[in-house]
């Protein structure tokens, strides 16, 4: 897709967990855009050397769960113009202008991304009747790969198969609609509670049927992580469980978490296996969405407080849960999910602006702006919370650092949370700073943990690309990975973690992002856009479910505003498609 | 130092002028405030295309800025100022004082929509007539202006003062629709008359309307009769009526409206 880029990056500091690489000083070297083990005399004569000495060095920075293309992402935009108002970006020979802080448009989206030493991010909620929509956005988003979750929580088709107990049909649908609509992995968002909210109710725990199809929470959760195993997923269940954002919902979130337990992780991706020190597939079989949003204790917002400490205390038990933590950054965030009950409980709470839709048969969603601030209490102890769960969890393969942009704060801001949990000084600053909830209803101010740049690459590239199947090629730097590169100018030799801004400015600004063996951007500038990839998954499934499954869906079309016809997405939507192929059927494959 | 600009002639696509600021101008010799840059459309230009300058140093630590003419269809004149002062001897465009903290702004004629949004101080005065949005929120916001004060001589359109939590806007005239829409502080006073929607959605601070309203909103309840209410420094002669509200949008709104009796 790009030039042969030919790349010798040496003597930086290499941290690579998927390879178990801690800051060894070493050369890396990039071939026709993909990771080697070395280059030939001729080769190294043209290559593009980056002195990286006394720096750190990492893999591109992965993003798994982020809203950045789709319908809502799109209503966020057009319902504030105040966030553009302020946030501008000015075009330059290479780039588009741009604006937006908290929905930024999709070219400063980009460019903001990989100036900060990101390379992928996925969407972290794609309704399939919205997924032209998400795929339109995706394809105008420059330098980043991208790939996007199918939305299928509260589907009426898989609701109806899970209520018959037809798991195999609940499959074969699930599988045609990731070929269909060109989705990665499967999202569940407030399962079977999003169905109710269409008669203004919601589910209020997780063996309460639901309206009409009269499925428990517990049973789409146990159905939808059957189905991802069965189908040999690279990602797991990706859950945004039930009872979000209210007081005490850390049980729920919990006992949600143990419903998929006893499965066997199966990522059966057919793909180039590279040559990773450790497993680079999945071992987890959920993975949960924004643990920030649920992991509160307390019974009222009066006695309100974090529940971190008791869901760390299951997840440290367990190997089978990954979490992305959903921090809250303080500022302005726009609040935006498919779970349209929760969107309602925040806009009676606020009095703000509020969109909401009904998408058909399929799901729903809100979108909300929202000021974290510093005076409020609630805000105080989310901000608590967000970093509680990526601290308390002593394993950092099951965490992941996300904002859950833009819902806990925006994207730029990750710097800011890799210093607080790299710095116990700079906690005990903002906490200072803030409402004295934040260390009074929480354990914060008595953790002394201050994470490692190992585990800074852990929570930011390793981890989020491992778990959700990418690590084959994205989240390491051994050979076979793509040349996605990262370096900080920060030397690990004299790293101060009492000196928080200047880990601050290091991750904001790195010295270089490198994609795919080019430089992109060099201390916040953009030098080159190329265009990204499009990863998305075609499982497939016995021939006769397909047919059976395919009558159902096609005689409860009619109850679609679109036509059968419109409903796919077409491969020419997708800049540089890029399929992952599982459980190819053997007639496909020789047909080709 | 005082600097004056001299229209060269009439502007055809309007010019955005957030250069024209006492802040911008201070320290600067002739030559560079004739080399700022201004947009028209898509195209940067100096400022000198579009005016003559003449410098002069008055002796005092002040920056001002007099313009002499129509300046219509230039925008954002003295945006986000901090201090020193802007006369403008004619009208000017839209966005005349936005986000102006301090100094002093004054129009002769008439200014365009948008004149002081979301101003938080200083003093912005306009002889003439004013457009939509005066002191207001940008679309989207619900926080308009914040301090300071604005003074109209003639009249204003809509939603002036929509979203101010502080500061106040006087209007010697008539204002229309939605005047004070979302007011939560700071007061505004119209000595002519309103239309309808005056005082929607607003949860505190203080309207007064000497002329008529033309509908008033229907979530105001009366609160007592006044004479001669006081408003910090802004006189108020007559029996007033006052009204809270509006209870169409809160549940304990604290907004009064104050309605002369006539």
């Amino acid at each position: 897709m790009t030039r042969s880029a030919n790349m010798i990056i040496k003597n930086g500091y290499v941290f690579d967990p998927l390879n178990d690489l801690d800051g060894e000083v070493m050369d890396l070297f990039i071939r026709d855009g993909r990771v080697v083990g070395d280059l030939q005399a001729g080769e190294r004569r043209n290559a593009k050397v980056i002195d990286a000495s006394g720096k750190t060095v990492m893999p591109g920075g992965v993003d798994s769960h982020a809203h950045v293309a789709g319908a809502k992402v799109n209503a966020g935009r057009l319902m504030r113009p105040e966030d553009h108002y302020r946030s501008v970006r000015e075009k330059t020979r290479l780039t588009h202008s741009g604006s937006g802080y908290t929905i930024p448009s999709v070219y400063k989206q980009g460019y903001d991304y990989a100036a900060m030493g990101y390379t992928t991010v996925f969407e972290a909620a794609m309704p399939p009747l919205e997924a032209r929509h998400t795929h339109e956005e995706m394809r105008a988003t420059p330098i980043l790969d991208m790939g996007a979750y199918l939305v299928l929580g509260n589907n009426w088709f898989i609701m109806r198969y899970l209520k018959e107990g037809d798991i195999e049909k609940a499959a074969a649908y699930a599988a045609w609609m990731l070929r269909t609509t060109k989705g990665y992995g499967i999202k569940c968002v407030n399962p079977a509670g999003v169905e109710n909210w269409g008669w203004a109710k919601n589910v209020a725990g997780l063996d309460e049927p639901n309206i009409h199809f009269e499925v428990t929470p517990r049973e789409v959760i146990r159905g939808l992580a059957e189905v991802n195993e069965m189908l040999g997923l690279p990602m797991s269940l990706h859950l945004h469980a039930n009872n979000l954002g209210h007081p005490g919902n850390w049980e729920t979130t919990r006992d949600s978490l143990t419903i998929p337990s006893g499965l066997a992780p199966a990522n059966r991706s057919e793909v180039d296996e590279p040559e990773t020190k450790l497993d680079c597939r999945r071992r987890q079989t959920v993975y949960l969405a924004h643990a920030q949003f649920n992991a509160y204790g307390g019974t009222s917002w009066r006695d309100f407080c974090s529940g971190a400490p008791e869901l760390a205390r299951y997840l440290n038990q367990t190997e089978d849960v990954v979490i992305d933590s959903g921090s809250v950054p303080f500022g302005p965030a726009t609040t935006m999910t498919g779970d349209g009950p929760a969107q309602h409980d925040l806009y009676v709470i606020t009095g703000q602006k509020w969109s909401n839709t009904d998408v058909e048969m399929e799901c729903g969603s809100g979108v909300l702006p929202f000021l974290y601030l510093k005076t409020s209490p609630v805000h105080s102890v989310q901000w608590a919370v967000g970093l509680e769960v990526l601290l308390l969890i002593d394993d950092p393969w099951k965490t992941i650092m996300t904002t859950d942009h833009p819902n806990g704060g925006v994207f730029t801001r990750y710097p800011d949370l890799i210093a607080w949990l790299m710095s116990k000084r700079a906690r005990d600053e903002t906490a200072r700073e803030c409402h004295k909830w934040a260390y009074d209803r929480s354990s914060l101010g008595g953790v002394d943990r201050e994470i490692s740049l190992y585990e800074v690459a852990v929570i930011t590239r390793a981890n989020p690309a491992r778990t959700i199947g990418i690590a084959h090629r994205k989240g390491h730097l051994g050979p076979g990975a793509d040349g996605d590169v990262t370096i900080y100018d920060l030397d690990p030799a004299s790293l101060d973690s009492d000196d928080p801004s200047s880990i601050r400015s290091a991750f904001g600004r790195p010295e270089y992002t490198v994609k795919d063996g080019r430089i992109v951007a060099r201390r916040g500038e953009i030098v080159a856009v190329p265009e990204g990839r499009r990863f998305y998954t075609t499982p497939y499934v016995d021939e006769d479910q397909e047919l059976e499954m395919m009558a159902d869906v096609k005689e409860w079309f009619k109850y679609y505003t679109v036509g059968f016809a419109n409903y796919p997405v077409p491969e020419r939507y997708l800049k540089n498609p890029t399929p992952i192929a599982i459980n190819r059927p053997l007639e496909a494959v020789v047909r080709r | 130092m005082e600097t004056t600009l001299i229209p060269r002639g009439r502007i055809g696509i309007m010019v955005e002028a957030e250069a024209i600021s006492p802040d911008v101008f201070q320290g600067l010799g002739i030559g560079e405030i004739e080399e700022l840059e201004v947009w028209q459309g898509p195209e940067r230009h100096p400022l000198a295309e579009f005016f003559d300058v003449e410098v002069r140093a008055d002796g005092s630590g002040e920056t001002r800025i007099v313009i002499e003419g129509d300046v219509s269809r230039v925008k954002r004149i003295g945006q986000s100022m901090k201090s020193g002062s802007i006369e403008v001897h004619g009208s000017a465009g839209m966005h005349t004082g936005t986000g102006m903290s301090g100094g002093k702004i004054t129009v002769e004629g008439d200014v365009g929509s948008w004149a002081g949004m979301e101003m938080s101080g200083g003093l912005l005065t306009v002889l003439g007539d004013a457009g939509d949005h005066v002191g207001s929120a940008y679309r989207g916001s619900w926080q308009g202006m914040t301090n300071g004060r604005i003074v109209i001589d003639g009249n204003a359109k809509s939603q002036l003062g929509g979203g101010i939590t502080g500061g106040e806007i006087i209007v010697g005239g008539c204002v229309e629709n939605f005047c004070a829409i979302r007011q939560s502080g700071g007061t505004i006073v119209v000595r002519g008359s309103a239309f309808r929607g005056a005082g929607a959605e607003m949860s505190g601070g203080t309207l007064a309307v000497e002329g008529k309203v033309e509908q008033i909103s229907p979530g105001f309840l009366p609160a007592g009769q006044e004479e001669n209410p006081k408003l910090a420094d802004i006189e108020l002669i007559g029996r007033f009526e006052r009204l809270t509200g509006d209870y169409a949008a809160f549940k304990n709104p604290k907004g009064s409206l104050l309605l002369k009796e006539v």
